[in-house]
């Protein structure tokens, strides 16, 4: 097969939604296949109208089991779903073990159900680096919402919120006092604060500190935005609350439409990836003149024997990078 | 990286090879499938660790969503053989008769070569230190191109 009629064929498979074609087309994408690159060229047109949802909070707060009752509730309405579950590569091998897969195996037999888990490969911000990638061809193949579930984050991993529709801010109980919803960070981006596990006592508390965040920054006459976001208390295990998150994500939808800002947010959201893009081409381009001459070695051993500051190294690579190794 | 833990993709770049783990059966025994899936994390290879009570169904649409390279099977519970034949048939329904299938735990070695027969590619009895499984997997793990 020559490579224009490969392009062609998976580009038209994974249109007709051909699931084989549509996860080998992932695979191409998550490792910068040029493959990929090429077929989500053709895909991109198809793209554009799947609800994009982020989910994000700290580890074991609850996110996979809450997808899938999220999973559950969008097959009732007889939509497609697609889950992209990223979980972190290891610092030191590499190598990952996603486990958010285990909590939504119920879906097995459905062909409306298509979950795929994502190491971070040290991307950072709780996401990977192809994720939106993965999230656009999943668009093309007509999965509508795309849930992208973040790496259990801590209080400042808030990229996601710039590159979903809607994002659902996930916090479990019994990890704090009311201090920590007065904090700056991962709390001023959720559309939908979500607490999970509400069968526990300490739930409503945690619901009641988290509606007044809003009240605080009225008495305060902060600025605020337009969107008065929801406090959802929800149980996975008595299957309660999910009516009222799922009617929450809708009418943050709906929002979003009526008074214009899904115009804005798209924006921001194409802004933000491919601001992303630069970011990597450019470290990536970096990484290799300096990890090959063992320039950034050197760099080290100064900065170690206290000779010079970290910035100042950092300044020296930079300078010799632009003068005779641009990155290609 | 560059610890050999990589395959090359079809551009000629590295990736990390990805795994899938599960455990099939009714037994409750996860400690065999929770080792093989760290030693494959320490390894560097990406593990899907799908858990207890798999039915070769949802080891088979595991394999297919995920694009596994490998899938790897833990059975300590004896069924063995009446497990594996709908495990190997579920794959090809989905059309993964590519994916490089390995198992280890309590499988008799008189059952072996059965098993293989059926393309269960290699057979990690008792005993069998894991670092053989990593390293018959950075062997074998198939160098994917094109769709079939």
């Amino acid at each position: 097969m020559t490579d224009a009629s490969q392009r062609a064929s998976l580009s038209e498979r994974v249109l007709a939604g051909d699931r084989r074609a549509l996860a080998r087309l992932l695979t191409s994408i998550e490792n910068d296949d040029p493959l990929g690159e090429q077929v989500m060229e053709r895909l991109f047109p198809h793209t554009g109208s799947a609800h994009l949802i982020g989910i994000t909070g700290p580890p074991g707060g609850g996110k996979s089991t809450l997808v899938n009752e999220m999973i559950r509730a969008y097959r009732e309405m007889g939509r497609s779903i697609a889950v992209i579950a990223i979980d972190p590569s290891s610092p030191l091998t590499g190598g990952a073990a996603l486990g958010d897969r285990i909590r939504m195996q119920e879906w097995h037999a459905d062909p409306g159900v298509f979950i795929r888990s994502m190491a971070s490969r040290r991307f950072g911000g709780g996401l990977a680096r192809n994720a939106l990638a993965v999230a656009h061809a999943f668009d093309a193949a007509g999965f509508d919402p795309i849930i992208i579930e973040t790496v259990g984050t801590g209080q400042d991993e808030v990229a996601i919120a710039s590159l979903a529709m809607t994002t659902l801010l996930v916090q479990a109980p019994g990890t704090g006092d009311g201090v920590q919803t007065l904090k700056a960070g991962a709390l001023e981006i959720g559309d939908v604060l979500v607490v999970t596990k509400g069968d526990r006592p300490e739930a409503i508390e945690l619901a009641r500190d988290l509606r007044n965040l809003r009240q605080l920054g009225l008495a305060a006459g902060s600025e605020l935005s337009r969107w008065d976001t929801p406090v959802i208390k929800t149980s996975a295990a008595r299957r309660e609350g999910i009516d009222s998150l799922m009617n929450a994500i809708a009418a943050h939808w709906s929002w979003l439409e009526e008074t214009g800002e899904m115009e804005i947010r798209v924006r921001t959201m194409i802004n933000t990836e491919i601001a992303f893009r630069v970011q990597d081409a450019l470290l990536q381009g970096i990484r290799r003149p300096v990890t090959r001459d063992g320039g950034m070695q050197r760099l080290v051993e100064r900065v170690a024997a206290r000779e010079i500051t970290p910035l100042l190294a950092a300044r020296e690579l930079l300078t010799r990078l632009s003068h005779n190794d641009t990155p290609p | 990286m560059g610890t050999g833990q990589e395959l090359m993709s079809a551009s000629g770049q590295s990736r990390p090879i990805r795994v899938l783990v599960a455990k099939p059966g009714l037994d409750g025994h996860d400690r065999g499938a929770k080792v093989m899936a760290r030693a494959f994390r320490d390894a560097g290879f990406e593990v899907i660790y799908t858990g207890l009570f798999q039915t070769p169904q949802m080891i088979a649409n595991a394999a297919l969503q995920e694009d596994v390279d490998v899938v790897g099977i833990s059975i300590l519970s004896g069924a063995h053989m009446s497990l594996f034949p709908p495990i190997m048939d579920a794959l090809r329904d989905v059309g993964r008769e590519d994916v490089l299938v390995v198992a280890g735990g309590t499988i008799p070695t008189e059952d072996i070569p059965v098993l293989n027969d059926i393309g269960v590619a290699k057979i990690f009895g008792p005993g069998t230190p894991l670092q053989d499984a990593v390293a018959y997997i950075r062997e074998h793990a198939p160098d994917r191109v094109d769709l079939p």
